[in-house]
């Protein structure tokens, strides 16, 4: 991200076991995608729960806080987030500069999460990105009543087993995560505008149901997958201008790192995620598009 | 003038810390007592620390032991798992009290505590405080046929409802519960073989007045800052000392002079902490097993906390500064643990008004609710009161959760990511606030 708060490059690539070097990877990736070199960047903000091992990170920032802050950036009337992500949901009330009023998060279970929707891809042997095309045409879904996402696949096949079709099935599994979700929602209250995040937005299925059950409209970006490094970028770049009075321009990066597979392509959570531009970033932003320039802090920059 | 001099080094030394070590020192001994008491098979009672009524039972020199105490030390010496397996082997459910099973454990382990041995019990006394005290009693009845006495405390009958001394639903239920104390006093004659001396009562009464006083006035003077002691750490060892000794002189004095070296941090304006950022008020007991970690990740950021509940309620009313009347000691202890004992039990309930001027009147930045999987008496209540004091009272709040024995409830991820997340929100906030206030 520059100091015009346009973002440059990004990139998503699998957590894995080594948390350092696939910060290490993603950062380099990101700087390859934006054209830039590593020395060009000022300013590096980690989050997810593997933040404290972007050992190349100036600070971290929780992804609570990111997410708030990267779904103000994108729809700036935010004022309640919901990232569904592959453990954690998380319903987050938000101020009109997009800083964290309160928040709720599930806790000690990752019932209503995506990981459900992974217990339901696996236990019925269905591609993820198939899972919410599929339930939306669905006539009589099933209740799912558990709320362990192990249990969730015994009780899947249960309902198979009882003559149920894939689809009604499927459709209680959304359901059954979109109330959940919302249960989160209620305990921070829930204000317009309502912005989805996480890798779950990219399932039609739960984008919809989520509106029908709660009356109201979801901002959903495409880019909702990197909400949470758009708001560590965000939060870099505060602290890099805040940190170097009189310098014209910075850029940034955010990198998000957590347990979860973070990367597209064969994610567990969001399946096919092809490795595309932020091209549209830039109409969303309040000032119009200029000339991009990259400098460290203290460089003039070159118009 | 030389003298002072020569002294006020010195004194410094003496005074800074000596709470922590004194409690520390006489909480050795309490368990040493038992441990001396389990062998010689002396008469034991078995109490809770809200409502023990330890005043009578120090009467006839019985010597108490505090379960939750007990449990307590378990975990924070990280063998609290080792007997909850024990217990639910023996066929208790993960959902019962950690208190109950790592309790039990101790017991089917032939009351080998990590402190020293514990006696049996020779009379258990229970109030109606914690719905399950009444049922964790009736286990010590079944394994050793011991006496067990439940004092019924009339509680709230409903919203807003409530009595004032003098009134005569309150002289009623003080009569009720002056009665039972009358059979509490006999059944303690019946177990210890003892008369019963009006005059002991009243020597208890008095220490406890004097320990009283002095602790209200220990947990007001965090009301400054910095604050002298950081409720949740510090306090636990304040309170075990307030439990174990209270209506003793030994306790009396503790007190005291845990006041003066609290007066005195206050004077040259010694904290717990290089930098107090962030003022807490902490709402549920702490995860004991991780106690340290626990404290840590608050302290990482610069937050004390400067007030809790569990100093207030698990202190039997003392917070309060109660004084006991002795010349009239039954009438007035039972006025106490009526007073006492409906707070608590309604403070579970319906304390957010409360939680409120706490939080106004310490000083404090937000409150942080620790709920207990174990222990749904504790943690029910707690979503309502934090959604009032949030959205009504503008206090922002963390809520977290996790047990606080049961180290398998444990989630440090999880813990931190929101304890971060709330100090993040909590810095934005009072940097708004002090950008706002400059105009």
């Amino acid at each position: 991200m520059d100091d015009q708060r346009r973002v440059l490059g990004r990139s998503l690539i699998d957590t894995g076991g080594i948390v350092t070097a696939a910060a290490e990877s993603a950062f380099e990736l990101a700087c390859a995608d934006a054209g830039v070199r590593r020395s060009d960047v000022v300013y590096v903000v980690g989050t997810g729960y593997g933040r404290y091992k972007v050992t190349f990170g100036d600070t971290q920032v929780t992804e609570i806080s990111c997410h708030a802050r990267g779904g103000q950036y994108l729809f700036p009337k935010t004022r309640t987030v919901l990232d569904i992500g592959g453990q954690d949901t998380k319903a987050i009330k938000i101020g009109p500069e997009g800083q964290v009023l309160d928040f709720s998060m599930n806790d000690k279970c990752a019932a209503g999460t995506g990981r459900f929707l992974g217990a339901a891809a696996m236990a019925l042997d269905i591609p993820l990105g198939e899972l919410g095309p599929l339930a939306l045409v669905a006539k009589n879904p099933v209740k799912i009543t558990t709320t362990c996402t192990v249990f969730a696949e015994t009780e899947i096949i249960n309902w198979l087993a009882r003559g149920k079709k894939v689809e009604d099935v499927l459709m209680g599994v959304h359901q059954a995560i979109a109330t959940r979700s919302i249960s989160l929602l209620r305990r921070v209250g829930v204000e317009d505008e309502l912005t989805f995040t996480g890798g779950v937005t990219r399932n039609v299925a739960m984008v919809q149901i989520l509106g029908e059950m709660l009356e109201t409209h979801l901002n959903v970006s495409e880019e909702a997958h990197y909400m949470g490094a758009i708001g560590a970028s965000l939060f870099a770049l505060e602290k890099a201008l805040s940190g170097a009075a009189g310098a014209v321009e910075a850029m940034t990066v955010g990198a998000r790192l957590d347990s979860t597979r973070a990367a597209g392509g064969d994610c567990e959570i969001c399946p096919e995620l092809p490795d595309r531009k932020f091209h549209d970033a830039q109409e969303r932003l309040a000032k119009p598009p200029q000339l991009i320039q990259i400098g460290r802090i203290g460089e003039v920059a070159k118009t | 003038m030389s003298v002072k001099q020569a002294h006020a080094p010195q004194l410094e030394g003496e005074l800074v810390g000596r709470g922590r070590r004194d409690g520390n020192r006489l909480f050795k001994e309490w368990y040493a007592e038992l441990d001396a008491a389990a062998a010689a098979g002396d008469p034991t009672a078995y109490v809770f620390v809200m409502g023990s009524a330890a005043e009578v039972l120090k009467a006839f020199d019985l010597n108490l032991v505090f379960p939750e105490i007990n449990s307590l030390q378990m975990a924070v010496r990280k063998v609290s798992l080792d007997y909850l397996n024990k217990a639910e082997d023996y066929g208790y459910s993960t959902d019962v009290c950690g208190y109950v099973k790592a309790d039990v454990g101790m017991h089917l382990d032939a009351r080998k505590h990590p402190n020293g041995r514990i006696p049996k019990p020779s009379i258990v006394v229970a109030t109606n405080m914690c719905n399950t005290y009444v049922k964790w009693v009736e286990i010590w009845q079944r394994m050793y046929g011991c006496k067990v006495f439940v004092l019924d405390i009339p509680g709230q009958r409903g919203i807003g409802w409530s009595t004032e001394p003098g009134s005569e639903q309150f002289e009623n239920d003080r009569r009720y519960v002056q009665s039972q104390l009358e059979e509490l006093i006999e059944a303690c004659v019946a177990v210890t073989g003892r008369p019963f001396k009006i005059e002991r009562l009243q020597e208890n009464l008095a220490h406890v007045n004097r320990m009283a006083a002095d602790w209200k006035a220990v947990l007001r003077l965090n009301q400054n800052i910095p604050a002298p002691f950081n409720a949740m750490a510090d306090g636990l060892t304040y309170m075990g000392v307030l439990s174990a000794y209270r209506g003793t002189e030994t306790g009396a004095r503790y007190m005291a002079e845990l006041r003066e070296e609290m007066e005195h941090k206050v004077r040259l304006g010694i904290g717990t902490i290089a930098e107090e950022r962030f003022r807490l008020h902490g709402v549920g007991p702490a995860c004991y097993p991780y106690f340290r970690r626990f404290l840590e990740l608050f302290q990482d950021w610069g937050a004390v906390f400067v007030s809790t509940e569990y100093l207030a309620y698990a202190g039997g009313g003392l917070d309060l500064g109660i004084q006991f009347d002795v010349e009239r000691p039954l009438e007035s202890l039972a006025e106490q643990l009526l007073i006492t004992g409906r707070r608590s039990m309604s403070n579970m309930f319906f304390s957010q008004d409360q939680l409120a001027d706490t939080v106004r009147d310490w000083k404090a930045d937000g409150i942080v609710y620790h709920s207990v999987k174990s222990c749904r008496t504790v943690s029910t209540g707690m979503a309502d009161s934090r959604e009032y004091l949030t959205r009504i009272k503008d206090v922002p709040s963390l809520f977290v959760e996790s047990d606080l024995v049961d180290p398998r409830i444990w989630s440090e991820a999880q813990f931190k990511n929101r304890i971060d997340a709330y100090f993040e929100a909590l810095g934005a906030r009072k940097s708004a606030a002090l950008v706002a206030a400059k105009g």
